[in-house]
């Protein structure tokens, strides 16, 4: 009835480590030769497109997936050749997670410890601190069936530190988690890192991805850009960015495409988002021709540009152009 | 595009109504009361917390759900008679695909449940495969397939036969944002044509396209209407914050009653405060550099502020 010691690491390298890290599936090359470190106590997001290679990297970091040629070390573990070391060195949400639905919320934590050696009261213990981490307090009597989806990927991140990994691979952890829920997960991953804990994480919400210390986006199985996001800003939104919002602005869009230095048009929400290249259109310019294409209560302002701005810039820049409008 | 007569002066029935839904499962109240209305040709969008009942309601819509009390209605019809078979679609939250079938295995099986002639077929599968991106992937077997590609084709499995309402449940969960803006561009296109969507959605950027929006929360709606009005009635304020370190803003204004909720907004911070407490906040954030500024509202705004003064 030990207390649980912190899970291994060896060296004090980077916490991860990719070196052309590539993987086949057939003929087909899902990752491509992909390269970056990540520090301890790092944010790193992993962002890319459906099928860009996100999961297949993180599932052979993680050791569960041999790569095809290349190297990743994790922990300072090799993950082709101490998978084991690896997989004990870590925590592990993936995409399709699962938890028993019919057993009370602390039952899943007492199997994922045993799963992890983890018993007695060391496990008990321990139990109780991830549920107040994860803001599961008065959760553990619940059926985890009966918990709202927000509240169930709370427990699967639970489970996933329960170890007290130092390193934690977190695949879309707030995949369909309503806005309320996910700054409560967010901040969760926050407290994580600020206690030294290295998270590597995936998401398509890219406004909350603004909270990475860096960010790695994939494109078709290659990693396109690494930086951190006010950098990767500046390198893929130089043009001038304008918001414009009002009422029946997706038709009056179209219009603007062939104004001078107007480069991309792209819907966020009821507002359009317009790329101006320097020397183009000025925002009184974008207005009215908004206003004479039938969009009413017209407002058009200068912004700074969001990782959403970078993504569909990058991968637009990629070949798979981004221009839905409407 | 508001509900009411269609321009025929008939009182056509609407798409969808709900009135009054009610259901408990055990202990847990799934809906209380909920009502809604949906008029043909709407793009309606149902919005709420994780467990606010917007999956039940949209069950009890396709008649897969007994109800304890209320009505629900489709095409003027009982929710779950036989004859809406044909005319509605459904897309729920937990789909299954033939995973040992490819994707064009899959598209071909769905098709046959509604009898498509084979040229409409396929034109509709070409334009599907290119919205979804998947065309190059036609072979691939959908347990093959990343967790957004096998989202898309259960989505695309749905959409082949347009029925005249379509019910969608979080369609584009772990969909990337290309391919979201695609979908929803498609979803714009069929309603045009003149079909009704009702969707469920934790995007709150979605959720400002649609014609109207119901704001759910614990069985019941607690606001609806067009988005743009909604916001135009947002009762608190909202400001971008200017200066100062992030985190430690974010670790203030955690401890700041009036401050209903801090997001990311680019690199800055975005506060929901309560109306009137501009002067408290910012005399909080002053001693660390910052400062506020008024910032337009969005609809996602609007759902932190409503649900936090509702809990
Ligand atoms: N076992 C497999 N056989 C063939 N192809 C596979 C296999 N596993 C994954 N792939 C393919 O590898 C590519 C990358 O998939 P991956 O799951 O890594 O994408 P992802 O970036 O995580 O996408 P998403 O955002 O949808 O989760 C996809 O084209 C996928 O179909
Ligand atoms: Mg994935």
């Amino acid at each position: 009835m030990t207390a649980p010691r912190p899970a291994p690491t060896a060296g004090d390298g980077p916490a991860i480590e990719a070196r052309e890290l590539s993987r086949r599936f057939g003929a087909f090359l899902a990752v491509d030769r992909v390269s970056f470190e990540v520090e301890r106590g790092e944010i790193f997001g992993y962002l890319g497109a459906n099928g860009a290679g996100k999961s297949t990297t993180i599932r052979m970091l993680t050791g569960l997936l041999a790569p095809t040629s290349g190297t990743g070390r994790v922990a300072g573990f090799d993950v082709r050749t101490e998978p084991e070391a690896v997989k004990a060195s870590i925590g592990y949400m993936s995409q399709k997670f699962s938890l028993y639905l019919d057993l009370p919320v602390r039952e899943n934590l007492v199997f994922f410890g045993g799963a992890y050696g983890l018993w007695g009261k060391a496990l008990a213990r321990r139990a109780d601190e991830v549920l107040a981490l994860a803001d599961l307090r008065d959760a553990g009597d619940v059926t985890t069936g009966d918990l709202p989806g927000g509240v169930r990927q709370r427990l699967a991140l639970a489970c996933a530190i329960l170890q007290r990994p130092r390193i934690v691979f977190l695949d879309e952890p707030t995949a369909g988690v309503d806005p309320v829920a996910r700054r409560t997960f967010w901040r969760i991953i926050r407290e994580l890192a600020r206690e030294g804990t290295t998270v590597f994480v995936t998401t398509h919400y890219l406004d909350e991805a603004e909270y990475c210390r860096r960010i790695g986006l994939m494109v078709d199985g290659r990693l396109v850009a690494l930086d951190t996001p006010a950098a990767l800003k500046a390198t893929w939104v130089p043009e001038r960015l304008l918001v414009a919002r009002g009422r029946d602005l997706a038709r009056a869009g179209e219009r603007l495409r062939g104004l001078p230095g107007v480069q991309h048009v792209v819907r966020f929400g009821a507002a359009l988002h317009v790329r101006v290249a320097p020397g183009g259109v000025s925002e009184e310019a974008v207005a009215a021709a908004l206003r004479s294409a039938g969009a009413s209560d017209v407002a058009v302002e200068g912004a700074e540009p969001s990782l959403e701005d970078v993504f569909l810039a990058v991968v637009g820049a990629n070949g798979r152009g981004a221009e839905a409008a409407s | 595009m508001a509900a009411g007569p269609t321009p025929d002066g008939g009182a056509a029935p609407a798409a969808v109504a709900a009135r009054g839904l009610a259901r408990r499962f055990g202990p847990v109240t799934a809906l209380d009361g909920l009502s809604f209305e949906v008029a043909r040709g709407e793009l309606f969008g149902l919005v709420g917390p994780d467990g606010a009942g917007k999956t039940t309601a949209i069950r009890a819509l396709a008649g897969l759900v007994r109800l304890d009390g209320g009505e629900a209605r489709v095409l003027g019809v009982r929710a779950g008679a036989r004859e809406l078979r044909e005319r509605l679609g459904l897309m729920p939250q937990q789909y299954s695909l033939y995973r040992d079938l490819t994707v064009e295995e899959n598209l071909r099986f769905f098709s046959r449940l509604y009898v498509l002639p084979r040229a409409v077929y396929r034109e509709r599968v070409a334009r599907l495969l290119a919205i979804t991106r998947l065309e190059r992937f036609t072979d691939r077997r959908a347990d093959a397939l990343s967790g957004g590609m096998y989202k898309k084709l259960a989505l695309a499995c749905a959409l082949l036969h347009e029925p005249e309402v379509l019910l969608l449940d979080e369609p584009t969960n772990g969909v990337d944002p290309v391919s979201r803006r695609e979908l929803w561009a498609l979803l714009g296109e069929f309603v045009h044509g003149g079909m009704t969507v009702l969707v469920s959605t934790p995007y709150m950027d979605e959720a400002e396209r649609c014609t109207r929006v119901a704001l759910v929360h614990r069985g019941r709606a607690l606001l609806q209407g067009e988005p743009s009005a909604l916001i135009a009635q947002f009762q608190d304020e909202a400001y971008e914050v200017h200066g100062g370190d992030r985190d430690l803003l974010d670790a203030r204004l955690a401890a700041l009653p009036p401050v209903r909720e801090a997001s990311p907004a680019g690199a800055r911070l975005k506060v929901v405060v309560a109306r009137g407490a501009r002067d408290e906040v910012a005399a909080a954030l002053a001693p660390l550099g910052a400062t506020l500024a008024p910032a337009a509202p969005d609809f996602e705004d609007l759902f932190l502020s409503s649900i936090r003064r509702a809990s």
